[in-house]
């Protein structure tokens, strides 16, 4: 089936708005107003963004400690994420949670995390209640290529196939686990075929090809609500950033950099393909970019003018009562 | 009033919450049994049999056995607790918390805080825990005050079958995640329980006993153990209150300073391992809050810190003793 126009415009909006939110997030961190570890998902939207556009409110997504694109795709406010990341009192979690643990359950966003594989299996506790409390909703977790090789992971995909949980696993395999290559890493050099042994069907898509993404995600995500089990997705692709901010990322080799932001970026693609088809207008595109600069750049501005939260919510939230 | 085995007691509290509730479900390694196989079905109920009849009667879909896998089916609990379900996972060791830590520790511990308060994980983590079984290094230890240690997680240790099914019941309605100990050796032991559901609050100290000389803080399976070192020193004239915090998290600081205050001399008996535990937090407690009242140097009764041996009779003198409550009532008298 076509994506239609309205679909797209969509998939463009949340790619931008991840893009330039993560850029804005670099340059902030560098002015030393953002504590903590931000870990940026630039070069990495499509997957996000063609993958969460096709989700609805009762659907959950469990991700990872780089899970700005992830929340945006969900549906959590900008603002709010932005306020947060600044350690603001109104920020999405109220500055308890930041950058790692950006969540908002009122949209199925489960959590950002700061353990590597710690998402698949809440993935499928999510799975579990949409199956036993008959929703319709499923669950997609995202993985990196270094939570691939945890053992939660493995025993996540386990559990999913043996209960036929609707849950779908996308490893974003960025090739780097921190500084470690996950052309190293991941034994066997075959994630697919990995999944595969667990009895779940999954299949290979080019990261930077938000068409690609799309349909493949379209396709497992029919499979999964017509209640066949779990699926899985190997997603390839690069990130701009050092693993976070502050890493030079002086292990990757300079071919393998040069030109990454010419070549290798989802947004340029998909540019280039709907507006040389006549899918879209690039008027359209650039008015989505504006509106998207305006929307970062007042999430800044209030977020800098936030109130820190007050000293006593310190203590608050431990228990619901005790 | 009917005699009911902890077992029973146990069990009882967990059927009658799925029957009250339909979002209670239960998960964890066998606790129906032969998930898969060819015989028969509800082969063990759990290890120790707490959760046998739960599958005949709830199917399934509710009582879920697992692969041994967990990190994969108590992470499950936490997340399943974050969408509206109200899971009952059996670890089925605490020694296995090794294995599971993080979706414990790091997750279903901190969604609440982490999240701005949005969060609600109603989760019950059962366990088994404690020496006197022969199962040796690997499962007899009490990590409970490794857990107590990790804010966000509420931890229950029962001492009999009444107070296993109050808490219990507690425990599954709570709306916090609970880590519920159950001792080894205890789920024979029997007691008077009223067939109708009951819940006993978290954080409110049970008073076993009481008397004017000496305060014993004792949790689970050493509770008994105290009352019995308290009525046989009784007969010597020494009056002893014992307290059951039931709780260690939230641990009622209260009853336990205030019953120090009146007697002026604190006994701890405590399973677990000596370095970190529960003893010693009392200990410190205590001294920081009625160190005045007190008329003897506090005495903790505990095992070596050593790994829990095999052979019965290394086993036997780790364990904490009648007899080593009775020496600790008699040197905080003056009389050793």
């Amino acid at each position: 089936m076509k994506i239609d126009k309205p679909e797209l415009l969509e998939g463009y909006r949340i790619m931008r708005t991840i893009r330039d939110f993560e850029e804005r997030v670099h340059k902030e961190f560098m002015t030393g107003q953002i504590p903590g570890f931000v870990h940026l998902y630039a070069g990495e939207e499509a997957s996000a963004s063609a993958i969460c556009q096709q989700l609805g409110d009762q659907d959950t997504v469990s991700s990872t400690h780089r899970g700005h694109g992830h929340a945006i795709a969900k549906g959590c406010d900008v603002k709010g994420m932005m306020k947060e990341i600044f350690g603001r009192g109104e920020g999405l979690c109220g500055g308890k949670g930041g950058s790692m643990h950006i969540a908002d359950l009122d949209v199925g966003m489960l959590g950002a995390n700061g353990i590597v594989g710690a998402g698949s299996p809440i993935a499928c506790g999510a799975a579990l209640s949409a199956k036993t409390l008959k929703t319709g909703g499923l669950s997609v977790t995202f993985i990196g290529d270094g939570a691939f090789n945890q053992g939660t992971t493995s025993e996540s995909m386990n559990l999913a196939r043996v209960y036929d949980l609707p849950v779908l696993f996308v490893l974003e395999d960025n090739g780097y686990a921190e500084s470690t290559s996950s052309s190293w890493s991941i034994g066997g050099h075959n994630p697919v075929r990995r999944a595969e042994g667990f009895g779940i069907e999954g299949t290979r898509v080019d990261g930077h090809d938000y068409f690609a993404v799309y349909r493949a995600a379209e396709e497992a995500i029919k499979a999964i609500r017509s209640g066949t089990g779990p699926r899985f997705i190997h997603i390839e692709f690069t990130r701009y950033y050092g693993h976070f901010e502050g890493d030079a990322s002086s292990y990757k080799p300079l071919d393998e950099v040069k030109d990454e932001r010419r070549y290798l970026d989802a947004l340029k693609f998909f540019r280039a393909r709907t507006t040389g088809g006549k899918m879209l207008k690039t008027e359209d595109l650039d008015a989505i970019d504006k509106e998207v600069e305006a929307l970062i750049d007042a999430s800044v501005v209030e977020a800098r003018a936030a109130p820190v939260p007050d000293l006593s919510t310190l203590t608050t939230d431990v228990y619901l009562s005790y | 009033m009917p005699v009911k085995s902890f077992r029973e007691a146990l069990n009882e509290a967990m059927r009658d919450e799925m029957r009250r509730d339909p979002t209670v479900i239960m998960l964890g390694e066998d606790i129906a049994g032969g998930m898969g196989a060819g015989g028969e079905q509800d082969a063990w109920g759990g290890v120790l049999g707490a959760t046998k009849g739960l599958m005949p009667e709830f199917g399934r879909e509710r009582v879920l056995d697992t692969p041994i896998t967990e990190s994969a089916f108590i992470g499950a609990a936490a997340g399943a607790a974050l969408t509206g379900l109200r899971p009952v996972a059996q670890m089925m060791f605490v020694d296995f918390f090794g294995v599971c830590g993080d979706q414990i520790m790091n997750q279903m511990a901190k969604f609440r805080y982490m999240f701005g308060g949005k969060a609600k994980t109603p989760c019950v983590v059962r366990t088994l825990y404690g020496a006197g079984i022969g199962a040796a290094s690997q499962h007899s230890q009490c990590l409970y005050p490794m857990i107590t240690h990790i804010p966000g997680l509420k931890v229950v240790i029962p001492s009999s079958p009444y107070e296993a099914k109050g808490l219990m019941t507690q425990a599954i309605r709570d709306d916090d995640p609970v880590i519920f100990f159950e001792h080894n050796t205890m789920f024979d032991d029997k007691e008077e329980v009223p067939d109708e559901p009951y819940t006993i609050p978290f954080g409110v100290a049970r008073t076993v006993r009481e008397g004017k000389d000496v305060t014993i803080v004792a949790f689970g399976m050493m509770v008994g153990h105290a009352k019995t070192a308290a009525d046989q020193m009784a007969k010597d004239g020494i009056e002893c209150t014992v307290l059951d915090p039931r709780t260690t998290s939230p641990l009622d600081e209260d009853a336990i300073i205030a019953s120090v205050k009146k007697t002026g001399r604190l006994i701890v008996v405590d399973e677990a391992s000596p370095r970190c535990g529960m003893a010693s937090d009392i200990s410190a407690i205590v001294a920081e809050h009625a160190f005045e009242a007190l008329k003897a140097p506090i005495k903790r009764v505990m095992p070596p810190h050593s790994p829990v041996p095999f052979a019965s009779n290394l086993e036997k003198a780790y364990i904490p003793s009648v007899d080593g409550i009775k020496a600790a009532i008699s040197a905080v008298m003056g009389q050793s």
